[in-house]
C-alpha cells in the first residue's frame, strides 16, 4: 500500500456524472418529443409572423429591429408570438430534464453504489444539473437558429449587428430562466422521493404561476395598496415580480423591441415631450438589468436549496 | 500504518431517540473475512454506510485503512468496494457500460479499464452476458454485477452487503468462493448477511448483530457451539415400536414425543449425542427408517441471543 496524494482524484468528477447524463438526455425520448413539439410550434409562431409583415412590407421598412417583430408579433392563425410561446413553454425542458433527477437514482437503487465510488456528493448533484443546462442550451440555441433562417427566407431581411446581439442576449437569458426551472426541478427531486409526484408539483406550479399568476399578484397587490390607485399599482408590480415569469416577460420584451424604454409603470409626466427613438442594445441592457441580476440570483438560490438538501440527505431509500 | 484495515471503537448512531448501532467495536484485519450476521433492522447497513463515510457516526470512531471515513471519504472510498444491498444499475445501459461509468468514477485510465472491465466480468461468470441492458437482468445477475462494480478499482477492502440474496444455490457457492479467493489475496472483507448458514462456511470470524449490539462475536464454529441447545432428531422406525417405552430409562434422552407422521418419533438429546442415540436404538434391535436432524432455525439462534440481551437489560 502506497500512500496516494488526495489531489490526483479531486475536482472533475461532475464531469464523469455531466458525461453520462448529457448521453442519456440526448438519447432519451423526452428529448426526442420536446424538439419535436417546439420545432413544429416555433416555426407555425414565426411563419405566421412573416406572414403578417410581409403583407404590410411597404409601410416597413425603416422601422427599427424589423427583424425581431419576426420573434414578438403574432398573426393569424398563430395565437402567440414566438417569445410568448417560448416563456411559456421553456419552463417545462427544466421541468423535463430535472424532475427525477435524483430519486431516479434513489428508485433505480444506484445512489448508494454511484455514492461509494470516489466521488462527492456535490458532484453527483452539480454534474447533473450542467448536463441538464447543456441540453436546454443546445435545444434553445437550435430553435432561436431554425426560426431565424425560415425568417431570413420568408422576409428576405437578414439580421443586424445590433439585432444578433440582442437575439444572442436573449437567448443567454432565456437560458438562464429555464436554469431557474431546472434548479425548482432539482430541489423537487431531491425532496420528494416519487418521480411522479415531483413531476406533478412543479408542472401546478408552472401552470400556476405563468396562467394564473398575473391574477393572483393583482389581487395581493391591491389588499396592500389599499385606495391609492398608484400605490396599488405600483404593489402589483413589485409583487408580480417576485415571479421569474414576471422577470423574464419584461427581459424578453425590452431586449426584443428597440423602442421599449422602459419597464413598469410609466406617468403621463414621464412620457411628456419625450422623443421617441430606438435604444441602443446597451442601453436597453441597462433597463433590464435588475431583472437580469433577479434572475440569476433565484436561480443561484435554488441551486444551492437543492446542493444542502442533497448533502444533508440519507443515502438509504 | 493502521493495524486493522477496519477498526471501529464505541462506534454509534442515534436517529433521535433510537440507537441504531450501540458503541459497536471491531476490527477486521487484512486477508480476513468478517461476517455481521443479524436480523433485518439490526443496523448492520447503518454501520456499513458509516464505514463508508456515507452516514456520520454519533459517537465514537471508525478508521477505515487508517483514515477517518467520514472525514476523508475519497482516500477511504477509492479503496473499499461496496456491494450494497438490492444494488442497482442504469437499466437502459448494458453490464458493460454501467462498468465504463464506474472505470470513469474511478479514474482508470481507458486503457486500463477495459482489461480490467473483463477481468471482473470473468470473475463473477457476465462474460457473456455483458453487452445485455442491465434492465434485462435477473436479480442474481444484478448481484454479481454488483459484485464485478466492487471489483473494478481493485479494493483493498471489500465491503457487501447481504451478497448472497437472490441467488440460486449453485451461484452462493461460486461467490462465496470468489470472496474467499479475494480475502486470501489480503483483501479484507466484510460482509452482512442474515443468512447465516450460509455465510458461517466462509467466514473466519462473525458477529452477531442484534438491535444495534453485538450480542456475540467469535468463529462460527464457536458461536455454533455456544448457540445450540439440545438437539432435535426425529427418528423414523419401522414396526409398531414405541420409543416412547424404549427409550423411558435412557440417561441421554431429554424427551421424546411422537412425530407428526405414524412411525416417526421426535427424540432431543444433549449437543453431539445423536449417535450415542442411534447406536443405543440399534442395539435394541429397532428397525430405523430414517434419523434426521431438525436443524436448529437461524431464528432461534438470534431470538437466543436477544434473550440474554434482554435479561441482562433486565439485571442491569
Amino acid at each position: 500500500m502506497t500512500p496516494e496524494s488526495d489531489t490526483t482524484i479531486r475536482g472533475g468528477g461532475w464531469r464523469v456524472v455531466a458525461r453520462k447524463e448529457l448521453a442519456d438526455h440526448l438519447l432519451s425520448a423526452r428529448f426526442a418529443v420536446l424538439i419535436g413539439v417546439l420545432g413544429v410550434a416555433a416555426a407555425a409562431a414565426v411563419y405566421a409572423a412573416s406572414s403578417g409583415i410581409r403583407d404590410v412590407a411597404p409601410q416597413a421598412i425603416g422601422i427599427p429591429g424589423l427583424f425581431l417583430k419576426l420573434f414578438t408579433v403574432a398573426a393569424d392563425p398563430v395565437p402567440f408570438p414566438f417569445v410568448t410561446f417560448v416563456g411559456f413553454l421553456a419552463p417545462l425542458l427544466g421541468i423535463m430534464f430535472g424532475f427525477d433527477a435524483i430519486s431516479g437514482e434513489r428508485s433505480q437503487g444506484t445512489l448508494p453504489r454511484l455514492l461509494s465510488h470516489p466521488i462527492h456528493r456535490d458532484e453527483v448533484i452539480l454534474g447533473k444539473f450542467v448536463a441538464g443546462l447543456a441540453v436546454i442550451s443546445v435545444m434553445l440555441t437550435a430553435l432561436t437558429i431554425f426560426v431565424s433562417g425560415i425568417g431570413i427566407f420568408r422576409l428576405g431581411v437578414s439580421p443586424t449587428a445590433a439585432e444578433v446581439i440582442r437575439l444572442t442576449s436573449w437567448l443567454v437569458l432565456t437560458i438562464v430562466y429555464v436554469g431557474f426551472w431546472l434548479a425548482l426541478a432539482m430541489v423537487a427531486s431531491v425532496l420528494v422521493r416519487r418521480a411522479s409526484t415531483s413531476a406533478l408539483s412543479l408542472v401546478s406550479v408552472w401552470l400556476v404561476l405563468t396562467l394564473f399568476g398575473g391574477l393572483i399578484f393583482q389581487a395581493i397587490g391591491s389588499i396592500i395598496g389599499g385606495n391609492d390607485q398608484l400605490a396599488v399599482a405600483r404593489a402589483q408590480l413589485t409583487v408580480a415580480r417576485l415571479s421569474p415569469v414576471t422577470l423574464f416577460q419584461e427581459v424578453s420584451t425590452v431586449l426584443l423591441d428597440p423602442t421599449q424604454r422602459a419597464v413598469g409603470l410609466i406617468t403621463f409626466d414621464q412620457v411628456d415631450r419625450a422623443v421617441v427613438s430606438a435604444l441602443s442594445v446597451s442601453q436597453s441592457m441597462l433597463v433590464v438589468w435588475p431583472q437580469v441580476v433577479a434572475m440569476i440570483a433565484m436561480t443561484g438560490v435554488l441551486f444551492a436549496w437543492a446542493f444542502i438538501a442533497f448533502m444533508r440527505q440519507e443515502v438509504r431509500a | 500504518m493502521a493495524a486493522y484495515a477496519i477498526e471501529t471503537r464505541m462506534l454509534t448512531k442515534r436517529y433521535g431517540d433510537a440507537v441504531v448501532v450501540d458503541r459497536l467495536n471491531l476490527e477486521v484485519a487484512a486477508g480476513e473475512i468478517f461476517g455481521l450476521l443479524g436480523p433485518n433492522g439490526a443496523g448492520k447497513t447503518t454501520t456499513i454506510l458509516m464505514l463508508l463515510g456515507l452516514a456520520e457516526p454519533t459517537g465514537g470512531s471508525a478508521t477505515v485503512l487508517g483514515r477517518e471515513p467520514f472525514r476523508d471519504p475519497l482516500a477511504v472510498k477509492r479503496r473499499v468496494g461496496y456491494l450494497p444491498d438490492a444494488v442497482g444499475f442504469y437499466d437502459g445501459m448494458s453490464g458493460r457500460q454501467n462498468l465504463r461509468f464506474t472505470a470513469r468514477l474511478n479514474r482508470l485510465p481507458t486503457d486500463q479499464a477495459e482489461p480490467a472491465i473483463e477481468r471482473v466480468l470473468a470473475e463473477v461468470g457476465l462474460t457473456d452476458a455483458s453487452d445485455r441492458p442491465v434492465g434485462e437482468f435477473s436479480r442474481g445477475m444484478r448481484q454479481r454485477l454488483g459484485i464485478a462494480d466492487a471489483l473494478l478499482k481493485d479494493p483493498t477492502v471489500l465491503i457487501l452487503d447481504e451478497p448472497t440474496t437472490a441467488i440460486d444455490p449453485e451461484g452462493v457457492q461460486e461467490i462465496l468462493a470468489l470472496i474467499r479467493t479475494l480475502a486470501d489475496r489480503g483483501v479484507a472483507v466484510l460482509l452482512s448477511s442474515h443468512l447465516l448458514h450460509q455465510v458461517q462456511t466462509v467466514c473466519d470470524r462473525v458477529a452477531i448483530f442484534v438491535r444495534g449490539r453485538v450480542a456475540a462475536m467469535g468463529t462460527p464454529q464457536a458461536l455454533a457451539n455456544e448457540a445450540s441447545g439440545p438437539e432435535m432428531v426425529e427418528i423414523g422406525v419401522s414396526g409398531d415400536a414405541d420409543l416412547e417405552t424404549v427409550l423411558a430409562g435412557s440417561s441421554d434422552v431429554m424427551s421424546v414425543t411422537p412425530g407428526k407422521h405414524r412411525g416417526t418419533w421426535l427424540v432431543s438429546v444433549p449437543p453431539g449425542r445423536t449417535p450415542e442415540l442411534v447406536s443405543s436404538l440399534v442395539g435394541a434391535g429397532i428397525g430405523l427408517t430414517g434419523v434426521r436432524r431438525t436443524a436448529e432455525d437461524l431464528d432461534d439462534v438470534y431470538r437466543r441471543y436477544f434473550d440474554r440481551e434482554a435479561s441482562h437489560d433486565a439485571r442491569v
